[in-house]
C-alpha cells in the first residue's frame, strides 16, 4: 500500500507558477543578457511554455524556449534499468552569451541537473545559466540549488513527489507518495 | 534480447522503437558537438571477414559518437576457416571484454552462432544471404521520414533477390510495419515460394513495367558481380535493359516516389546517373540515416538485460512515431 497526499492543489499549481514567473521576471528586468529558456522532458517542458507565457503577460518580450532530453548525458548508464524512451531535445537557438533558465518540475539530488548543464554546453557556452523548479524537495547529493523554487516541500528518502500537469497527465497538481520500500535513487 | 540478428526476431513493435529513437540520434548530428557521453566506457569490436567500406564506417562513428571506443577488425576471408576458427576468434574478443561485437561474415547464420556463445552483444551487419537489419532499419527510416508512414505503402525491391541480405531484412521490416512488397527481377534471382514466406504475402513481378505501377518507394538493389558466377542472367547489357532503372521508367511510379539503393552504386547498371542524382533518390540520405539508426540499435541494446521485450510498457501513453506520423 501507498500513502499519497496532494501537496499543492490545482489553484496553488497555478499561483506558484504565477509567483515563479515574478521571481524570474524581477530579475529578468535589470539590464543585461537576452534570456532564453530551456525545459528538461518532460514536465519541465510544459511548465517552460507556462512560464514563457506568464512572463510575456508580466510585459517580458517573447522569449525562445527549448527542449533537453537529458537521457544520453546520464550518470547511471550500466546500472539503472535503461530509459527506453528518448524524447526531442531542440534547442532552436544560438546559446552563446545569453542567459538560459533551465526549467524543470522537480529539484531532487541535483544529478539531473549535473546532466542538463553538461548537454547544454554542448551547444555553446551561455553567458550564464540559472534553474527554476516548481517543487524543491531538498536531499541534494551535488552542490546545485535552485535560483527560482515556487514551493519548497520538505520530504525524505522513501517520498515521492509527483508534479502532475495538465499537458502531460489530464490534472494539475503535486503528490507526495509514501512508498512502501525505498526507491533506489536515480537522476532524477 | 542481447542480440541483434535479423528484424525476422523483432516484433513490429520493437522495429517501430528503435525507428523512433534514431529520431533523436540523428538530430544530434546538426549540433556543433555531435558526440553524446551515453556509452561512455563501453567498447564496440567491429569484425568483418568481408570487404565493407560503408557499413563498417557507418558503425564506428555511430559508436563514437555515442563515446564507445571502438577496434577494428578486418579479416581476411582466406586466413580463417569457418566453424570452430570463428568461434574461437570471437572468444578471444570475449576475453578482451568487449561490450559489442558488430559482425560481418560471409556465412548465413554467422552471427547467430557466434552470439549464443558468447556474453557479448552481437550485431549482425551483414551475414552471407541472410540478414542485414541496420540496412533493413535504415531504408525503413528513411521511408518513414519522407512519407511519414509504412503502413499501406507500395514498395518495390528490383535486382538479385536471391543473394540479397538487404532484400530479407527489409522483406521482414517492411511486411511488419504493414507495407506492400513487390519484388522484381529476372526468374532465376527471385527464390522460389517467396509468395509465401513473408507473413503478408509478396507479390512477384518479372516485367519491371508492371511493378513500377503505383509504386511509392523503389528500392534498387545493388547487383553483386562477385556473386553472379552461377549464369544467372545472358548479360550484363541484358540485365540494365530489363532490370535498370532509369528516368524514363521512373515515370510509371508514383510521381513523389522514393529511390534508395544500398550502394554501392554501379552506375549504368542497375541504376541510371540521372535517376541516382535526382531529386528523388535518397541516396545520401540512406549514409546519413544509417549513422543515426546504428547509434540507436547500440544505445538500446547496451542495456543490462539488452533491448526490451516489452517496450509498450515502459513508453505507457506516449503516442508512437508511426501514429503521429512524424
Amino acid at each position: 500500500m501507498t500513502a499519497r497526499r496532494k501537496v499543492l492543489t490545482q489553484a496553488q499549481v497555478g499561483t506558484a507558477i504565477k509567483k515563479l514567473a515574478e521571481k524570474i521576471y524581477e530579475q529578468m528586468k535589470k539590464p543585461g543578457n537576452e534570456w532564453a529558456l530551456v525545459g528538461i522532458q518532460r514536465r519541465g517542458v510544459p511548465l517552460a511554455e507556462r512560464l514563457e507565457k506568464s512572463l510575456e503577460e508580466l510585459g517580458a518580450s517573447p522569449l525562445s524556449v527549448g527542449t533537453l532530453d537529458i537521457t544520453f548525458y546520464r550518470d547511471d548508464m550500466g546500472e539503472a534499468p535503461l530509459n527506453p524512451v528518448v524524447q526531442d531535445t531542440n534547442v532552436p537557438f544560438d546559446v552563446n552569451g545569453k542567459t538560459i533558465l533551465l526549467v524543470d518540475d522537480v529539484l531532487y539530488t541535483g544529478r539531473t541537473i549535473r546532466c542538463a548543464l553538461d548537454e547544454l554546453m554542448d551547444f555553446g557556452r551561455p553567458n550564464q545559466v540559472l534553474l527554476a523548479v516548481l517543487v524543491d524537495r531538498g536531499l541534494r547529493e551535488l552542490p546545485i540549488h535552485a535560483d527560482f523554487a515556487g514551493e519548497s516541500v520538505s520530504t525524505n528518502e522513501q517520498e515521492r513527489v509527483e508534479v502532475h500537469l495538465e499537458e502531460v497527465d489530464g490534472e494539475d497538481a503535486v503528490w507526495l507518495n509514501q512508498s512502501e520500500k525505498s526507491e533506489g535513487r536515480s537522476a532524477k | 534480447m542481447k542480440d541483434l540478428i535479423g528484424l525476422e526476431h523483432l516484433s513490429g513493435a520493437q522495429i517501430e522503437h528503435i525507428l523512433e529513437t534514431a529520431r533523436p540520434m540523428k538530430s544530434l548530428f546538426t549540433r556543433s558537438i555531435k558526440k553524446v557521453p551515453v556509452l561512455r566506457g563501453k567498447t564496440v569490436a567491429l569484425v568483418f571477414f568481408e570487404a565493407s567500406t560503408r557499413t563498417r564506417s557507418s558503425f564506428e562513428l555511430a559508436a563514437k559518437r555515442l563515446s564507445a571506443d571502438t577496434l577494428n577488425l578486418a579479416m581476411s576471408t582466406s586466413s580463417v576457416t569457418k566453424g570452430e576458427s570463428l568461434l574461437d576468434t570471437m572468444k578471444t574478443f570475449e576475453a578482451m571484454k568487449v561490450d559489442f561485437m558488430v559482425l560481418r561474415h560471409s556465412s548465413s547464420g554467422a552471427t547467430e552462432l557466434v552470439g549464443r556463445d558468447t556474453k557479448a552483444h552481437v550485431i549482425n551487419a551483414g551475414d552471407g544471404s541472410h540478414e542485414h537489419p541496420t540496412q533493413g532499419l535504415l531504408d525503413i527510416f528513411t521511408i518513414l521520414e519522407k512519407k511519414k508512414r509504412v503502413d499501406g505503402l507500395n514498395v518495390v525491391i528490383v535486382g538479385d533477390i536471391l543473394h540479397s541480405r538487404v532484400a530479407r531484412s527489409n522483406f521482414w521490416g517492411l511486411a511488419k510495419l504493414g507495407a506492400h512488397i513487390t519484388v522484381c527481377g529476372p526468374a532465376t534471382l527471385i527464390p522460389k515460394g517467396i509468395e509465401d514466406v513473408f507473413g503478408r504475402k509478396v507479390r512477384v513481378c518479372y516485367k519491371m513495367e508492371e511493378a513500377l505501377k503505383d509504386a511509392d518507394v523503389i528500392n534498387v538493389l545493388r547487383l553483386q558481380r562477385e556473386r553472379q558466377e552461377g549464369d544467372f542472367f545472358p548479360s550484363l547489357r541484358e540485365y540494365t535493359e530489363l532490370y535498370g532503372l532509369n528516368s524514363e521508367r521512373l515515370r510509371l511510379a508514383k510521381p513523389d516516389c522514393l529511390v534508395l539503393h544500398p550502394g554501392p552504386m554501379n552506375r549504368g547498371i542497375e541504376i541510371s546517373s540521372e535517376v541516382a542524382d535526382g531529386p528523388r533518390s535518397m541516396i545520401l540520405e540512406q549514409v546519413t540515416n544509417g549513422i543515426a539508426i546504428r547509434m540507436a540499435v547500440l544505445y538500446l541494446f547496451s542495456g543490462p538485460n539488452g533491448f526490451p521485450a516489452n517496450i509498450s510498457a515502459a513508453k505507457k501513453g506516449k503516442k508512437s512515431l508511426l501514429e503521429i506520423g512524424n
